[in-house]
């Protein structure tokens, strides 16, 4: 048996990588729904002869957030006033949201819904009796006018095992498949040499092969989803690949983008949602579809107890809400953990047999009630079949039948997001509107339009779905709307700057020896030891995930301290992630698997150094069951109903924290 | 709840170009060993068990073994997928067995209507494909 000093992968990576340059028009930096979105409706408006590239760091069709598939589509508008889903998202997310960006990707959402099922989507819908219909079964359509079934007032019931299949296909088809690069991550974006603010291209490499590919482009949308490994997870062997939310997203869009000095926006908003403990399995469909509730470990249904009116009433108006804000609900969640009343059940069983009782009341025989059973049965199994099989895995191990016996339930580590129940972002113009404010202040990080609909701080670059900042409550099909909507802008912007012509600042070869860096470090000092994981010289990525998940956990408001941070330890997070980030530069990787790592390493350091950053700078808790600063433990709306953006200054090296005035677009009184 | 290869089935897609778990994994961990011209999982704790491999495989030679930090043996769950539909089989610790079928598509593969050659109208207001009037919000 040879000594463990070589790479660990397949692919070894080596010193002197191929250079592969490209020259396009717009590049399209990730494969999700939003730059799926992108794709699908960019050729509608651009010339013939322009150049539009899409590289995705794994394969178009089951790649992003949806790779697995959903078991709903969370924002569906229909017949509600689009004036309803901005209060809805404005209360959930605390009051503190760019109203004009949700009302915005509110008025274009249902067209993509639209395009979905049109192009095979299996979408839910309701008989003439009220009776839940499959997708697959004949009912008429949703242009056609037919009912869905909604959970939810903004929820769909969609049969989703393929949605990202079905959604990755036109867009591919739409572009070409040759203009669609898979396997290659793209790592930084690049400034223009000579015009300052403008993007003016990407570098990356590929996992299948020793090429570093340099573009250089008039344009990028840059939509590679949220963070997740930020924080230690409540599962440290092999379940922390069962993240919450898809593990490949290493915060790339918001390091990546602020890197290049785009403002960033609610950096200290995370999500640490509230899901079936271990398995992660979703809980919407649970609570809205079966109308489940959850007990705690007495046995009560603690939700609507007076204890927990009387502590709502501290976060008004926000806890005014029929729907309890999401941080909310875990804050009452946490106070009876912190109790000691744990664990906290969802009382699926209760909820099923109730189901069964009210048909049974109803004079339904018991063939009939058998046969509903099994349908209901079916409903249950495929919430977790479509989207969290794991969590279908965790019952079948654990002999979990739903109908028998709740599960527990438990917030999970927090993840960092701009398009589920999180805001944290890019800050991005507005449509150019007139009910969008006009701002006077000469700098974009306070204004709300500045020409270009979801282009951030930077010219020519935009983001859409996890990057947008202060808009969540998007979820797939908003993602995939907003990301439409920068396909035009984009357009928009080649058309009006037909004569830049983009020139980098960095040679591609010098490119190339940065992001080939860690391999340069391997080859150079592997020979130091018997392992090539146990080196004086450098580290390896694996190693500098866990010290950064142990930093953030422990003094960054993780799950080891129910979410509580405070400025001291903050301060302390801080310069650990100073020191790591120096450490960084040491990490090695000799495989093409080790180097993706090592460079999601990187953006996960980056960004979140800014969700620590922006925590610290905001002197309140503004997300009460997300995180608490134990030294201004309130929401203090008189002081800190504001933005905080943040600019990191690419020539200085600076960071500039700010306030940013929120202006509502909606009428606040009545509240909701 | 990591996927793993079944040696006696995986025929390293006979050495193509595009193994097929490799290619669609969306987490880079399913690689071909050239020298057995088999497939494994290099990376069993960044598993996210989102199937893509054991769905997309021509000789059904995948299969999930559930996290063993915190999922008892013996359960297990597998699908079988085709264009219109998937059929999912629950094994349960205790042996007990539930089969689910439901619908993934209702059209044929290829067949998503991606708009070639449609036209969007002018760049400088809001609209997009398929979109003619856009409403404003009202107070």
């Amino acid at each position: 048996m040879a000594l463990p000093n070589k790479p660990n992968g397949e692919i070894a990576a080596v010193v002197n990588p191929e250079i592969v340059e490209h020259d396009v028009d717009v590049l399209i930096v990730g494969g999700g729904m939003a730059a799926c979105g992108t794709a699908f409706e960019i050729k509608k408006w651009a010339p013939a002869d322009m150049k539009i590239v899409l590289v995705d760091k794994a394969s178009l069709e089951r790649s992003g957030a949806v790779a697995q598939g959903l078991s709903a589509i969370n924002t569906y508008i229909g017949s509600n006033p689009i004036e309803s889903y901005v209060k809805m998202v404005r209360n959930d997310l605390m009051g503190v949201v760019r109203e004009d960006l949700i009302y915005d990707c509110g008025r274009h959402v249902d067209e993509s819904v639209k395009l979905f099922e049109e192009w095979g989507l299996p979408i839910w819908k309701l008989d003439a009796e009220g009776n839940n219909l499959d997708g697959a079964a004949p009912a008429k359509s949703l242009r056609e006018g037919g009912t869905p079934v909604r959970t939810g007032k903004w929820q769909i019931m969609i049969n989703g095992e393929s949605y990202k299949c079905i959604v990755a296909e036109p867009a591919k088809t739409a572009l070409g498949a040759d203009n669609c690069l898979e396997r290659i991550f793209i790592v930084k974006m690049l400034l223009d040499k000579n015009k300052p603010n403008q993007i003016a291209g990407a570098v990356g490499f590929s996992t299948r092969e020793n090429a570093v590919h340099v573009f250089r482009c008039k344009t990028a949308l840059v939509a590679c989803g949220g963070a997740v490994n930020i924080f230690r997870p409540r599962s440290t062997g092999e379940g922390k690949g069962r993240a919450w939310y898809p593990v490949w997203n290493a915060g790339s869009t918001y390091t990546m983008c602020a890197q290049v000095g785009a403002t960033l926006t609610m950096m200290e908003n995370r999500f640490t949602p509230a899901r079936f403990k271990d398995g992660y399995g979703p809980v919407g469909a649970w609570f809205l579809l079966f109308k489940a509730k959850v007990q705690n470990g007495l046995g009560e249904f603690y939700a609507n107890s007076p204890a927990v009116k009387d502590e709502l009433e501290k976060f008004m108006p926000y806890g005014a809400s029929p729907v309890t804000p999401t941080c909310l609900r875990n804050h009452l969640m946490l106070n009876e953990l912190k109790a000691g009343r744990g664990p906290i059940y969802m009382a699926t069983d209760v909820a099923l047999n109730a189901f069964l009782d009210a048909k049974k009341a109803a004079g339904m025989d018991e063939k009939g009630v058998k046969k509903y059973w099994k349908h209901l049965e079916s409903e249950a199994w495929e919430d977790f079949l479509d989207m969290s099989v794991g969590q279908a895995g965790l019952w079948a191990g654990a002999n979990v039948e739903p109908e028998k016996v709740g599960s527990e339930i438990m917030p999970t580590e927090p993840y960092m997001l701009g398009s589920h129940s999180g805001c944290c972002g890019i800050w991005t113009s507005g449509p150019e509107e007139d009910w969008v404010p006009n701002v006077a202040n000469p700098s974009r990080a306070h204004k709300y339009k500045w020409g270009y609909n979801r282009m951030t701080t930077v010219d020519g670059l935009f983001t859409a779905g996890d990057g947008v900042g202060a808009s969540g409550h998007k979820f797939s099909s908003g993602a995939h709307a907003e990301g439409r909507i920068c396909a035009k802008q984009m357009v928009k912007f080649c058309r009006d700057n037909a004569s830049f012509k983009p020139e980098l600042k960095q040679t591609a070869q010098e490119l190339a020896d940065e992001i080939y860096a860690p391999v340069k470090l391997y080859h150079e000092h592997v020979g130091a030891s018997t392992s090539s994981n146990v080196n004086p010289n450098f580290c390896k990525p694996a190693g500098i995930m866990m010290r950064l998940m142990k930093a953030t956990d422990e003094y960054g408001g993780g799950v080891a301290t129910y979410y509580m941070t405070s400025g001291k330890l903050l301060n302390i997070c801080l310069d650990l992630l100073k020191m790591l980030r120096e450490d960084a530069e040491k990490m090695a990787a000799g495989d093409l698997h080790e180097l993706l790592r090592a460079w999601e390493n990187y953006h996960r350091i980056w960004c979140v150094e800014t969700h620590i950053r922006h925590i610290e700078f905001r002197k309140e808790s503004r997300y009460p069951g997300f995180y608490y600063r134990s030294d201004f433990p309130a929401v203090d709306d008189e002081h800190w109903k504001c933005f905080v953006n943040s600019t990191f200054n690419p020539e200085t090296q600076e960071w500039l924290c700010e306030k940013v005035e929120c202006i509502n677009i909606l009428s606040t009184d009545p509240w909701l | 709840m990591p996927s793993y290869v079944d040696p006696s089935k995986c025929d390293g897609c006979k050495g193509g170009d595009k193994t097929a778990c490799m290619y669609i994994c969306p987490n880079d961990l399913m690689v071909l060993n050239k020298e057995e011209m088999k497939a494994y999982n290099q990376e069993p704790d960044a598993c996210w068990e989102c199937y893509s491999c054991v769905k997309i495989c021509p000789q059904g030679a995948i299969f999930v073994r559930g996290y063993d930090d915190f999922v008892p043996m013996g359960g297990q769950v597998h699908p079988m997928r085709s264009a219109a539909d998937i059929m999912w089989t629950v094994k349960f610790r205790n042996g007990n067995i539930k089969r689910f079928k439901f619908p993934v598509r209702t059209t044929s593969e290829g067949a998503a209507n991606a708009y070639v050659g449609t036209t969007g109208g002018s760049l400088d207001d809001e609209c997009l494909i398929l979109e003619s009037a856009l409403p404003t919000p009202t107070k």
